[in-house]
């Protein structure tokens, strides 16, 4: 009884099946969920494979997508379990079932497993398939690798290295297309590079819910098309030049920008909204060339939108705060920071209690908020961030354009209703009951507090990155850091905590703003804190509620979710 | 590229044998083709306001109808000829003259005889062009003129198919099984 009890326990668990791959026994879900529905669908036998870390190469499928089938790279043999006259397996001497082998191969992405199946990846017979697939792949390509943008990450050249002939056997003219195509303001098309795998047709079809590009001229000259007049300008046309396993589809921004093999990755997250995209910037010398998406299942699977994608332009921008400052005579001078830093510390220590208002975007890290939240505690401070509303999508985009809204809210720096509050601290100010006003990375004076009102301080203390009305008003002006140029972590509009690591330098005498505020609490409070970004991180949550039992290790490159 | 078609507009007896044709499929995306059909029948081609239309009326994109046009050969995306002339040239016509019938046919039009291109007469009348197998290979070279096929053409034949379409007002010839 025990034992039909435990059986239906299994089942009704995710029910496994054993398969046998390259003469190895491996347990598999039965099922998986479609990449678009969430349906639970058949395990595919590129499935089973990729997920024991056996490599099957392919062009068409994509784990995100749904199925097409026509590259045919990634063709294996397989076998099904032999069966007696009574149906019951049979069985070699050694206890191993019996295969009975396909006289066909199959596409393991399209072919679900079974009970008992044998796929073979690495018979001489599927290298021999793979050669052939790519051979003919290779007929009409380019060979033209040099002087190609995809080169350094093109899946042709990859496969070539494994499964290429050194000499092509093809004597004939190659069939010639149309190149430089432009199929929409952000996406060009080189036709000829095309291997009509479709991938992108799948993504915009399915993924952006934009029916846009088709085959067109199917034949010898089949073509990758938009539909003729209607340019191909959805929000997430650059995620198909990500997609696009050769250098068909290129990004307009970045082609023939960088050589990819030049670029250094680093894993950060993007900027533009709450969601909080996860994304690799790729940079060189200190500039960025370009942001790709990185997969993260728990927010953007593989995808970000375009705005997102191409919003980093102003970190290169040549007007970047790069000094740091002081008002002297009622003209900004520049001075260092720790003459800066020990006055401004000096100030706020000075300052009697509820005379300090601090408007801190939330756009800061939460280490940054937590340690703005730190230096005016004992002040009776108010403090806010700016709000910044806007349209959601269905897919990715989110309402909120502020990154860090959330953690805005954890560490106590933002109004309940985010900004509610930036009227009371203009009417203090009126009021002459705030003499310093702490501004971190906002114009106050396109949010509520006039620039006129900003005279009738004693102080004003701003930091930033770009130059604005309020930056050149400030008694104390401290350079700030793009997320590019630090370390940090963002709570997103659901709550997930990720952080972001540092790709290029600061300009100039620019330092990451935690660095600073750090140095601040430490001159005001004579606590030694935390001096660098995992313990000031580890050290926020265990003083902050919301991220209780999170530590820097631990978020690891995809987050985990604060309790809000 | 589909053509342009100023001032495109649907008859409503046209339409609505297009809304009959679509309730005999279980998907409106199956009636595709028919749709595409009926609409090149009435205006002669499938222009951009035609595939548009046609998309409208299936609930579909129009790239998802530039994929049928442009892979269909019997699909026209720009103007045609009131007369169209379809030349197999498949294997058991091009063996027995498939292209010296287009030769002789386009010389006679004063048409490009090596293009393997539609070509169309500039008067507008006639329309010639290769086609894939149309299916009699037993009495090749055989080639359409509209709806009627023409089979065993000889040079002679051809001519006298075209004096018919220039002699014939009528757009509609008849289905005759040999002249």
């Amino acid at each position: 009884m025990t034992n039909v009890t435990a059986e239906r326990q299994e089942k009704s668990a995710v029910e496994t099946v054993s398969v046998w791959i390259d003469g190895q026994a491996y347990d598999v879900p039965k099922t998986m969920p479609h990449p678009v529905s969430g349906e639970q669908v058949g395990t595919t036998m590129i499935q089973a494979c990729h997920m024991h870390g056996i490599d099957v190469p392919y062009y068409c499928y994509h784990p995100k997508l749904p199925v097409a089938g026509n590259c045919r790279m990634c063709l294996v043999e397989f076998g099904t379990p032999a069966l007696g006259p009574d149906r019951q397996p049979l069985y070699n001497e050694d206890g191993s079932p019996q295969i009975r082998k396909s006289p066909r191969p199959v596409i393991a992405c399209a072919t679900p497993i079974s009970p008992g199946m044998a796929i073979y990846t690495q018979t001489p017979e599927a290298k021999q398939m793979r050669e052939s697939v790519l051979e003919f792949l290779l007929i009409n390509h380019p060979l033209d690798c040099p002087i190609c943008d995809q080169a350094g990450e093109c899946k042709l050249q990859e496969y070539a290295v494994d499964y290429g002939k050194a000499d092509s056997r093809f004597v004939e003219q190659k069939v010639h297309k149309p190149k430089q195509v432009d199929l929409g303001p952000r996406i060009m098309l080189d036709d000829e590079r095309c291997i009509l795998c479709s991938r992108c047709i799948r993504f915009t079809r399915d993924i952006a819910g934009d029916d846009a590009l088709g085959f067109a001229d199917r034949g010898s000259y089949s073509i990758l098309t938009n539909y003729p007049g209607k340019p191909f300008d959805n929000n997430y046309t650059l995620n198909t030049a990500d997609i696009c396993p050769v250098g068909a589809l290129t990004s307009k921004d970045f082609r023939f920008q960088m050589r990819v093999w030049f670029l250094k990755e680093t894993k950060s997250v993007c900027t533009s909204c709450g969601t909080g995209c996860n994304i690799m910037i790729g940079s060189r010398n200190d500039r960025i060339y370009r942001y790709t998406p990185r997969e993260n299942d728990a927010v953007n699977s593989c995808w970000m939108c375009d705005y997102g994608r191409l919003n980093y332009k102003w970190i290169n921008r040549e007007d970047r705060l790069r000094e740091v400052q002081q008002r002297r005579d009622g003209a900004p001078a520049k001075t260092n920071w720790s003459v800066a830093l020990k006055e401004v510390a000096e100030r706020i220590e000075s300052s009697p209690s509820g005379s300090i208002g601090v408007v801190a975007s939330a756009r800061l890290t939460n280490e940054e908020l937590y340690l703005v939240r730190r230096l005016v505690q004992d002040k009776d401070a108010i403090t806010d961030s700016v709000p910044r509303m806007g349209e959601a999508d269905h897919l990715l985009v989110d309402a909120d354009k502020n990154p860090n809204t959330n953690g805005a809210h954890a560490t106590g720096i933002a109004a309940k209703k985010v900004g509610a509050d930036i009227a009371t601290i203009a009417d203090r100010i009126r009021q002459g009951k705030i003499k310093t006003l702490l501004v971190f990375g906002e114009d106050v004076t396109k949010h509520g507090i006039e620039a006129d009102l900003l005279k009738e301080l004693d102080t004003l203390v701003v930091s930033d990155i770009l130059p604005n009305a309020t930056t050149e008003r400030a008694d104390y002006l401290l350079p700030g850091c793009a997320h590019a140029e630090k370390r940090g972590t963002f709570t997103n509009a659901k709550g997930r905590v990720q952080k972001f690591m540092k790709a290029i330098e600061g300009p100039g005498d620019a330092r990451p703003e935690w660095e600073f505020l750090h140095e601040l609490v430490q001159r005001k409070t004579h606590d030694g804190g935390s001096a660098n970004l995992p313990a000031l991180f580890n050290e926020m949550a265990e003083q902050v509620p919301a991220f209780h039992g999170l530590s820097w290790g631990e978020l690891k490159d995809t987050g985990a979710q604060a309790s809000l | 590229m589909p053509e342009s078609h100023p001032n495109f507009e649907v008859p409503s007896q046209l339409e609505a044998e297009i809304d009959e044709v679509i309730t005999h499929y279980p998907e409106k995306r199956s009636a595709s083709l028919m749709v595409l059909h009926a609409l090149q029948d009435h205006f002669g081609f499938l222009s951009k306001e035609a595939i548009e239309w046609a998309a409208q009326k299936l609930e579909l994109q129009p790239i998802n109808l530039y994929e049928l046009v442009t892979f269909y050969p019997m699909f026209h995306e720009e103007p045609v000829g009131t007369y169209i002339l379809k030349i197999c040239r498949t294997l058991s016509c091009a063996v027995n003259g498939a292209h010296r019938l287009h030769h002789h046919v386009c010389e006679r039009l004063g048409l490009d005889p090596n293009s393997h291109a539609s070509q169309t007469t500039p008067d507008g009348r006639i329309t010639v062009e290769y086609a894939e197998c149309l299916a009699s290979c037993g009495t090749a070279p055989v080639m359409m003129c509209n709806a009627a096929f023409y089979e065993n053409v000889s040079n002679e034949k051809a001519d006298d198919v075209i004096e018919e379409c220039g002699n014939n007002g009528d757009t509609e010839t008849e289905n005759k099984e040999d002249v």
